[in-house]
């Protein structure tokens, strides 16, 4: 039997997405502030070359390891921000020492940046935009009653949904890093994709900062491993987004219980290391790149394969929830 | 019947919380017939339907689809089975074309061609690459019909296929309806709240109350049955209910004012009753023969529900 076929119910839920042009929605949202970023950075650069007459990066990376200490030579700095603003410092020199621009201008630059600061909020609230109301539209719509009399099993109409929101977190993926290359490299050039780049800072909470695993990767390479980090926390964020579109069948509710998630994960990282146990908590894990940047972690004991663990556990437990309940309920 | 019925309920019971929804029901519908589905709204003819579709699990009893378990053969039961629950709920976003592609891939073997075959047959052709948010009512009924007919089901349910249609619509519905059957042999089940419909779409009817079938017949015997309550007028009705009381004619005699009676009675024994009131000196003014609707029927049956 060629019908019904899981590619079939996949196209399916592309159709529908993609009339609804959730994605382009995104893209437009992407270039706007991709555009904004790119000419904040164009107008620091100019302010840059204005002070000091150069743009070396060496000058300016000094600057900043004297600004770190000057600051941490004040007092009534409290202990994390130390403790944060030591391992900068002794990257930084690393840095200097081995003679690296951490910084180094252009496209691929721009990009690793708008991942390691965009994989906590802005992309996964990029799939919950997109994918929000894969369930509970059909819900809202009332569809869900002629979608579930068709002799289609439940579970494979919810699987269908969900590796949709696996297809457009790659796609998500493919279109920021598209939209970051073509329009920063407007003003900060193309280049630098072999640029090397430091990893394998270990740091650790307790503080202890060791240059044992350090090593220089092109940029290239950073950024397949930064972007595949952030496609494991959008797909578990759209993983929790089915689940919640499963359970409350409201979009706005949906949406709003998933913003919800995401804000206290980023508020609760910078507030709650001595809630120790607050580290298997999922939104507390979504800073992977983190890792690859070689920071604190917000809690001690957290690693890369650790937050890899919680976020497995979760969207696993997630989509079990999301699974029985929509295999198991009565639909009115 | 010697046919093999095609839709199956058997003691079917569902119970929410501690309301039982729907109280062991049973009933048949067989092929080519047009089953009618009849009671108020909050009777639990949707309930039921949305158990026959599978989007309700009963708390007990079975139902079958073509001798297919609903519960344990969902994918062959509904393969068999196409359906309207409540409004035709389609992508309003999508076009009609669209709407129809999505619902064929979920079913074996409907390709293009059929897709257009089931446009042509509800007469869609002119606006089918619209969106159906752009529909009128109607128009999302027959759309509604065609995704419900795209896989050639053995049954169609139709939940209130005349909710919000006009006059001209309903009338179109029903010989679209009765020309289906006649030409496929389907079975169809037809819910309404309204008799008028029924009565002249069904073959069969089975009126619901309070969650229970309180009857089900054709709807030639139902009415037939009804059809002999006889009216008198006459001079001295407190005699004449003595005569009618005796009379082996008469089912059932009511008094209703000084000079009414009413009864049921055989309608071919009117001229002895008339000949042994006027031996015993009452007038006679008038024999009116009073034609009951199923409505009647309904109220007696289901002790005043409302219905219109």
């Amino acid at each position: 039997m060629s019908n019904p076929n899981m590619i079939g119910l996949i196209h399916n839920e592309v159709m529908k997405i993609a009339s609804k042009k959730r994605l382009a929605v995104v893209i437009v949202i992407l270039v706007i502030l991709v555009s904004m970023f790119t000419y904040a950075q164009y107008r620091e650069i100019q302010e840059k070359i204005e002070k000091q007459g150069t743009l070396d990066w060496r000058v300016e990376l000094q600057q900043e390891i004297v600004d770190r200490q000057n600051r941490l030579a004040s007092s009534g700095i409290q202990d994390e921000f130390r403790q944060f603003l030591e391992f900068d410092l002794k990257q930084k020199q690393y840095y200097l020492d081995n003679d690296i621009n951490p910084n180094y201008p252009g496209a691929p630059t721009f990009i690793r940046i708008f991942f390691s600061q965009g994989i906590t909020l802005v992309l996964p609230l990029f799939i919950i935009i997109i994918m929000a109301d894969i369930v509970s539209g059909e819900y809202n719509d009332g569809t869900i009653k002629t979608l579930l009399s068709r002799p289609v099993k439940r579970w494979k109409i919810l699987m269908a949904k969900w590796l949709t929101v696996l297809l457009y977190t790659s796609m998500l993926m493919a279109a920021t890093v598209i939209v970051c290359y073509g329009v920063s490299g407007i003003v900060l050039g193309y280049d630098g994709w072999t640029a090397p780049i430091l990893t394998g800072f270990q740091a650790s909470a307790s503080g202890e900062f060791s240059t044992e695993y350090i090593h220089t990767l092109p940029m290239w390479e950073y950024l397949l491993m930064s972007v595949g980090l952030a496609w494991v926390v959008t797909a578990v964020v759209g993983t929790i987004s089915i689940m919640i579109s499963v359970l409350v069948k409201n979009t706005a509710t949906g949406i709003g219980a998933m913003m919800a998630v995401l804000i206290a994960g980023t508020l609760l990282s910078s507030i709650g290391s001595s809630w120790t146990s607050s580290k298997y908590l999922v939104n507390l894990n979504f800073d992977l790149i983190n890792y690859l940047e070689g920071q604190a972690p917000p809690i001690e004991g957290m690693s890369l394969p650790f937050s890899l663990t919680i976020l497995g556990i979760w969207a696993a437990a997630c989509l079990a929830v999301a699974f029985w309940n929509f295999t198991q309920k009565d639909m009115y | 019947m010697s046919l093999k019925p095609t839709v199956q309920l058997k003691n079917v019971t569902k119970i929410i919380g501690k309301k039982t929804i729907i109280d062991n029901i049973s009933f048949e519908i067989y092929p080519g017939e047009v089953f009618g589905f009849l009671g108020p709204n909050g009777a639990g003819k949707t309930t039921t339907i949305r158990m026959l579709v599978g989007l309700i699990k009963p708390t007990s009893g079975k139902i079958n689809i073509c001798g297919f378990d609903v519960r344990k053969q969902f994918v062959q039961a509904m393969q068999r089975l196409g359906s309207i629950v409540e409004n035709p709920e389609l992508y309003k976003y999508l076009s009609g074309r669209e709407n129809l592609q999505i619902f064929a891939r979920m079913l074996p073997d409907v390709d293009e061609e059929r897709i257009q075959e089931v446009i042509d047959l509800v007469d869609l052709t002119a606006r089918i690459d619209d969106q159906v948010r752009t529909y009128s009512l109607g128009m999302r009924q027959r759309l509604g019909i065609a995704q419900a007919l795209l896989g050639r089901p053995d049954v169609l349910i139709l939940d209130e296929p005349t909710n919000g249609l006009d006059p001209m619509g309903i009338k179109a519905l029903r010989t679209f309806i009765r020309k289906l059957v006649d030409d496929t042999g389907l079975s169809v089940l037809v819910s309404s709240h309204i008799l008028s419909e029924i009565e002249l779409l069904a073959d069969r009817v089975a009126i619901m109350s309070h969650g229970k079938i309180v009857k089900v017949g054709s709807v030639s015997d139902l009415v037939g049955a009804l059809s002999s309550g006889v009216d008198w007028r006459v001079s001295d009705s407190f005699r004449a209910l003595a005569i009618f009381k005796e009379s082996p004619y008469v089912q059932a005699a009511e008094l209703y004012d000084d000079h009414t009676i009413h009864t049921l009675m055989d309608e071919g024994r009117t001229s002895i009753l008339n000949e042994a009131l006027m031996k015993a000196g009452i007038e006679v003014w008038t024999i009116e023969r009073k034609v009951q609707t199923l409505e009647d029927l309904f109220i007696s049956l289901t002790g005043g529900d409302h219905i219109v």
